[in-house]
């Protein structure tokens, strides 16, 4: 660890000599002496960088990553090319190494590019003010629930069960703490009712739906937005941002909320993080939104710059009363988003969109398995294998196709249903390969 | 006044027809997309070309600042420095292109490193078990909060155990995470010596209190004295106390907080151990938790089986639930754990290294700078600009802005609230003797400044990309995103 620090020797007796105490023990003088840990911590031995890093490489070689089999795993996070010019942005070390920007002459290409994110994700969400990202797609939605408890003063949520049920689970566990009661509304043949959904919205402060939703199904967003708003809850979105080239923006068909998982806009896989959630919403909640807001002001000399704004929502200033307790948030990774979206632009956008849909399509054609749902997809296709889904993936791995996501996980009587993912990685020959596997497993 | 030119919006540098974009075209069948469900206008996102936004996010990166541009003595925040080996190893195939929905037998080696270091960090704290999902320090508190409100809900006494203390120093996140976990807080004060003030705690301190949250070193950098009656104080009252893991970085391997008498602890992966913190994350904030509380942890829980593989433990029906997707920012453990593996039990010398630098650093300002509390510190400490306010009408925020010009980046301000005009001072373990001299020469070169040319300081910074800004107007104005213009006429 010698290479990390840098006082010698001689450094620390002339530092000791001018605090005054004889010894680096004097300094811990303070701490009583029952708190003290007198042995060593029970660690391994320290590993130079050669070791370390055989170590590392080892663990990481006994994990199947998605270049050593053929995945259509999805279910939330996705396997999308990662460009390279994203990478290296955020390896650039003004980037990486740098803290929240809480001094803006020091910080204003942080706060610029934050100011890009935010615009980025209002065009894509039809909104008008986004936040700098929080930590994913799951805790935005416990956000997103936060700010309508306070804007409406209700204390209940309805969430479609055909949401994500990784946020679902967030939203519940942090519902007690804000005193929010959360009802979920059935879906019916793989999509949100909409009549159902404004009888559960009845009372409730948000109405959150998924689009596409879990099951990969397009839900009939603008319906479910106007019952929720009929029913006088604030309709929120939660959205695939890499599906806005092609899908309406929640914003424009009336949601007063959008939030989603930032993962597939240039992140990578990584076991499930770090990514980014982002949160969006219409200019009358700007006040009730959690996590930082970067805005454009000027210096004494006309300039154009940027800073952090409405800090008076934020804990630092307002402690119990803040809106949120958040502040590290996910500000590289979004940037990543960032990168990423402006590298698509609005036609690579749509092309990206086209290309999914098109994909999932010729999965639905080649597989020639029943569709678990009528409703039509964007990038996931659910199936019924008329077998245990488990057990199919099982023998399909050993045929190096990792073929998706076993729904029976989450949803009863889905135990023979696999939700199948593609992005622009597969290719039609992969999907020719796992029809064949498929075909070969179920035979 | 400085030369930046000013970097346009990378909307302003957009051009219709430009991409940078480059994806395969497959022959696919067409897919049929519902009218009513189908975007009617493109979102308006940046057209560049490769070459051009490369260069914007250059001149972005230009203007800003990381612990690789120079000294970063941000109070609090542990900014030092950050191996690089650590972002190669987190960027491995095995690691970085590993599907979270992997079954867990072909993801056995990223089980194990999440479970070693699961194993290092209760070592660490001095605790019996640990949940690595939390996404970042004030997640980690809002999850200690909750396992809080989950073992007195089990024990019926969660009607009765409403009040939450939290000392006037505090982190703002501390009395924001008590609120969202639905407690009240219970403030408590200060003494003379800057330890949390006794008497005042034992007249606050009952059967409705339910825990204390505490940041040991505190942020005035002071290590808690009577920290043992403290303990005896909130366990005689039935209560749990919280660490709040900020600035474990003074006593990793020197002081355990399980030791201390905490049972519930947040890690700041980010500060003690290296991870990069991105210009606003992503961080990672596990929690640790005495035997009696490990029921409560967030869902699921990595376990290691009888036959030394690894698995996922779903079946927690006293968990508090999931508090973020997956298993937590796995990326940022790869870069903890690798760090961890650096220093094994010589991370106690990173801590006294810590240390030293901040008390030499203190014993080379205090006479320029008030100490409102005259002891050695731990790995921070906080100096405050009050004579110069008095006698020059120069302030915290202008000794911040003016140590710009001398390539530094400022300490902390206006924090903690208990000292007027703070200036809170982290330098870190991985700065040498040479920085730290620079340091005390701009800070002593400043306060004679502010005497012969307050000016100077009041006009600082003087060569960034822009000076002051006006961050009333912003409120005002309350800009938030670009507003494009009409389309220009073909």
């Amino acid at each position: 660890m010698g290479g990390y620090l840098a006082l010698t020797e001689a450094d620390k007796e002339a530092m000791l000599k001018a605090v005054g105490v004889s010894s680096v023990e004097g300094l811990f003088a303070d701490i009583p002496e029952q708190v003290r840990l007198r042995r060593e911590l029970a660690l391994p031995a320290p590993a130079s960088e050669v070791e370390v890093e055989r170590e590392l490489t080892e663990l990481a070689g006994r994990n199947v990553h998605t270049g050593r089999e053929l995945s259509f795993l999805g279910a939330g996070v996705y396997d999308h090319y990662v460009p390279a010019i994203v990478d290296a942005v955020i390896s650039r070390p003004e980037f990486l190494t740098a803290y929240t920007p809480y001094q803006p002459e020091l910080s204003q290409g942080v706060l610029q590019a934050i100011f890009e994110y935010q615009t980025v994700i209002c065009e894509l969400t039809g909104m008008e003010v986004a936040n700098a990202s929080g930590y994913d797609g799951a805790t935005v939605a416990a956000d997103a629930c936060f700010m309508a408890a306070h804007a409406t003063g209700r204390r209940k949520i309805a969430i479609a069960e055909a949401v994500n049920p990784q946020v679902r689970q967030v939203v519940k566990t942090y519902a007690p703490g804000f005193g929010l009661e959360v009802v979920e509304v059935p879906h019916a043949g793989g999509v949100t009712d909409p009549g159902r959904f404004r009888v559960e919205a009845e009372g409730a402060a948000a109405a959150i739906f998924q689009q596409p939703n879990f099951f990969g199904c397009l839900e009939p967003a603008p319906d479910l937005a106007r019952a929720a708003s009929d029913a006088g809850a604030l309709a929120v979105a939660h959205v695939d941002p890499l599906s806005l080239g092609v899908l309406e923006a929640p914003g424009n068909y009336g949601c007063q909320i959008a939030i989603g998982e930032g993962q597939a806009a240039g992140n990578h896989l990584s076991f499930g993080g770090p990514h980014f959630g982002f949160l969006a919403a219409k200019k009358e909640l700007i006040r009730r939104m959690p996590g930082r807001i970067v805005g454009e002001t000027t210096d004494r000399r006309g300039r154009r710059g940027f800073v952090l704004t409405f800090q008076t929502r934020e804990q630092h200033i307002r402690r119990e009363k803040a809106t949120s307790n958040i502040t590290t948030n996910q500000s590289l990774c979004a940037l990543a988003g960032l990168v990423y979206l402006s590298w698509l632009g609005p036609k690579g956008l749509r092309e990206l969109g086209e290309t999914c849909m098109g994909l999932s399509e010729l999965v639905k054609k080649k597989l020639g398995l029943p569709p678990a749902f009528a409703a039509p997809g964007f990038k996931e296709i659910a199936v019924r294998l008329g077998r245990p889904a488990e057990e199919v993936v099982r023998e399909a791995k050993k045929r190096g196709v990792n073929p998706g996501y076993p729904l029976g996980r989450d949803y009863a009587g889905m135990e023979d249903v696999l939700l199948v993912a593609v992005t622009e990685k597969r290719s039609p020959a992969d999907i020719e390969r796992l029809s064949e596997v498929l075909g070969e497993v179920l035979a | 006044m400085s030369n930046w030119r000013e970097e346009p919006l990378i909307f302003e540098k957009s051009r219709p027809g430009r991409s940078a974009s480059s994806l395969p075209r497959y022959e696919l069948p067409r897919a049929e997309l519902p009218a009513a469900l189908a975007r009617a206008e493109a979102p308006r996102l940046p057209e560049l070309a490769e070459p051009d936004l490369a260069r914007h996010f250059s001149a972005l990166a230009e203007r800003n600042f990381g612990v690789d541009s120079g000294f970063y003595p941000l109070g609090s925040c542990t900014m030092k420095y950050n191996p690089r080996l650590n972002e190669r190893l987190a960027a491995l195939p095995g690691f970085a292109d590993l599907h979270p929905h992997q079954s867990p037998e072909d993801a056995q080696g990223a089980l194990e490193l999440c479970f070693r270091l699961q194993e290092a960090l209760a070592e660490i704290a001095g605790l019996d078990a640990v949940s690595l999902q939390p996404a970042a320090g004030a997640q980690g508190e809002l999850t200690g909060l909750m396992l809080v409100r989950a073992y007195f809900q089990d024990r019926g006494e969660l009607e009765t155990r409403r009040k939450v203390v939290v000392p006037d120093t505090a982190h703002g996140t501390n009395p924001a995470s008590v609120t969202m976990a639905g407690f009240e807080l219970q403030p408590v004060k200060t003494d003379a010596r800057g330890n949390l003030d006794l008497d005042d705690l034992r007249r606050v301190v009952g059967s409705d209190t339910a825990a204390l949250m505490l940041t040991n070193p505190s942020t005035l950098g002071l290590f808690e004295e009577g920290i043992t009656e403290v303990a005896r104080i909130f366990h005689e009252a039935g209560a749990l106390l919280y660490y709040d893991g900020a600035n474990l970085n003074a006593v990793c391997g020197i002081s355990r907080p399980g030791d201390m008498g905490f049972d519930i602890v947040h890690f700041n992966l980010h500060k003690t151990f290296s991870t990069p913190h991105g210009g606003g994350g992503p961080g990672a904030g596990p929690v640790a938790v005495r035997r009696e509380l490990e029921p409560f942890l967030p869902a699921p829980a990595i376990v290691r089986r009888d036959d030394g593989t690894f698995a996922l433990d779903s079946e927690r029906p006293k968990s508090v639930g999931r508090v973020r997707g997956f298993l937590g920012p796995f990326g940022v453990f790869v870069k903890a754990y690798a760090f961890i593996r650096v220093y094994g039990p010589a991370l106690k010398e990173m801590s006294e290294a810590a240390v030293l630098n901040a008390n030499y650093l203190l014993a080379r300002l205090k006479d320029v700078y008030e100490l409102r509390y005259d002891r050695l510190c731990m790995h921070e400490f906080v100096l405050s600009a009050c004579k110069l306010k008095r006698e020059q009408g120069i302030s915290a925020l202008d000794v911040a802005k003016r140590l710009m010009d001398y390539g530094i980046h400022p300490p902390t301000i206006y924090f903690p609230l208990v000292v007027p005009e703070a200036l809170m001072i982290e330098p870190t373990e991985t700065e040498s003797l040479e920085t730290l001299d620079a340091f005390v020469e701009a800070m002593r070169r400043i306060a004679a400044e502010a005497a012969e040319s307050p000016e100077l300081l009041r006009e600082a910074p003087h060569d960034r990309p822009v000076e002051r800004l006006d961050e009333v107007g912003a409120v005002k104005r309350a800009i938030v995103r670009y507003e494009f213009g009409e389309p220009e006429p073909d």
